[in-house]
């Protein structure tokens, strides 16, 4: 009996511990940044790596969506002869749910399950212990670019999804559904807001960028050194940076709504 | 592994990818065009009612937009909306006793404002006002004097409380 309670407590008291640790390895990531010269390069590659390398599936994505939701959109709308309304339709559902949400998916299990998997790799390897040795400290060379490379990254993909998929329902819409182009894009006009739809997609998706690749770097630095750890470790990345950002998305939207 | 060269111009070009989608998204999908002074003039209008008019809303001559509500607000002394109109400065020769009126885009959509041009000789400029309005229909009020007509027959022409939105109905 008392050891079901001591069990119960070491476990309050480990998940506790772990979001210490990750708190403390955010807040280093974040403040000690190395010095200009020598970081820069650093979070450039990182850019190249989970940003630039993830564009692809971001681009083909986006496009399949954006004329996906225009096709469904129209044959709906059109039940109520309002099919004239479909750039508003994917503008605004792009701009404000899927371009964040969807993108920063991706981004988890593109570029997040990469970034705990090599951490962990370094880890299990002892990289980051040799950095260590030779005083090298392994959260200013390691964490911190990745960190900086994904928050940096993923609005910049959200942007580009936006836009991609906007132009995918075009395609649909005008080119092949035969809507006019006029309509299609001044209706869009008058119903999107750049503050209140494009803005605020623009800073959910800063926050999905934080979380995601905090998630990765600490699941990463945290793996247990062995393959069955990394593999966990990947795992888990996907898993939790998913289920945060769907949750994120939906208080982010509530506080949005609800004009704080 | 690229050279850091390499590496520095594709992510460069990341950037100005990015920043051409955002430009993009500003301005061919969100209209944005606030930063740059639009040329137009404003007139305003006062009506009794505006129903579901929004800032941004079209102002309409004939069915083509011809400017766009930037301002709505309440004159404290005559409790009538006060409605500011920007239109476009290619739009110069609406003289100034046109009538404004505020209609909906079919049977659920958006309202906007039409203007009636009429036959002056003097045309509006900025900071006018148009005088004549006709406020928007509310198909609320007409179903209620719908309703109370169908109940008071004969009553209508006497009854003082419906004669001021009447007005606005009957046009």
């Amino acid at each position: 009996m008392i050891n079901q309670v001591a069990a119960l407590g070491s476990l309050g008291i480990e998940v506790v511990r772990k979001y210490g640790k990750a708190g403390i390895i955010l807040f280093r990531a974040i403040f000690r940044v190395p010095n200009i010269r020598k970081g820069f390069p650093l979070v450039v590659q990182q850019i190249y790596a989970e940003g630039v390398l993830s564009l692809l599936i971001i681009i083909v994505s986006a496009l399949f969506i954006g004329m996906v939701v225009a096709l469904q959109g129209y044959h709906t709308l059109s039940k109520f002869g309002a099919s004239q309304q479909l750039g508003p339709l994917v503008a605004l559902s792009v701009a404000r749910e899927l371009g964040p949400v969807i993108t920063a998916l991706l981004f988890a299990g593109r570029a997040g399950s990469a970034l705990a998997a090599e951490i962990g790799l370094m880890k299990a390897t002892e990289q980051l212990s040799s950095m260590e040795m030779m005083a090298v400290d392994p959260l200013q060379r390691v964490i911190a670019p990745r960190f900086w490379g994904g928050f940096i990254s993923l609005p910049l993909l959200t942007i580009i999804f936006n836009i991609v998929a906007i132009y995918g329902a075009y395609l649909v819409g005008v080119k092949w559904l035969g809507m006019d182009a006029g309509a299609f894009w001044s209706n869009m006009q008058s119903a999107v807001d750049f503050r209140l739809d494009i803005l605020n997609g623009i800073y959910k998706s800063v926050v999905f960028g934080v979380v995601v690749t905090w998630i990765a770097l600490y699941q990463g630095y945290d793996a247990v050194p062995t393959s069955a750890g990394i593999a966990n470790a990947t795992t888990r990345t996907v898993v939790y940076s998913s289920l945060a950002v769907l949750g994120l998305d939906f208080v982010l939207t509530a506080m949005m709504i609800g004009g704080w | 592994m690229l050279s850091q060269r390499v590496i520095e111009t594709l992510v460069g070009l990341f950037l100005l990818a990015a920043i051409l989608a955002l430009m993009a998204l500003a301005f061919k999908v969100s209209g944005l065009t606030t930063f740059f002074k639009q040329d137009g003039y404003n007139v305003t209008a006062a009506f009794e009612d505006i129903g579901q008019l929004k800032v941004r809303g079209s102002v309409k001559i004939a069915g083509v937009t011809v400017g766009e509500v930037t301002g709505i607000m309440i004159d404290p002394a005559s409790y009538k909306a006060v409605v500011t109109l920007r239109i476009n400065s290619t739009v110069k020769d609406i003289p100034n006793d046109s009538s404004a009126s505020i209609l909906t885009a079919g049977l659920l959509g958006d309202n906007y404002i039409a203007i009636t041009p009429m036959y002056g000789t003097v045309f509006l400029k900025n900071g006018d006002a148009i005088e004549e309005t006709h406020s928007a229909m509310i198909l609320e009020k007409l179903i209620g004097q719908f309703l109370f007509s169908i109940g008071h027959p004969g009553d209508k022409a006497t009854d003082p409380s419906t004669d001021t939105a009447d007005k606005g109905a009957k046009k």
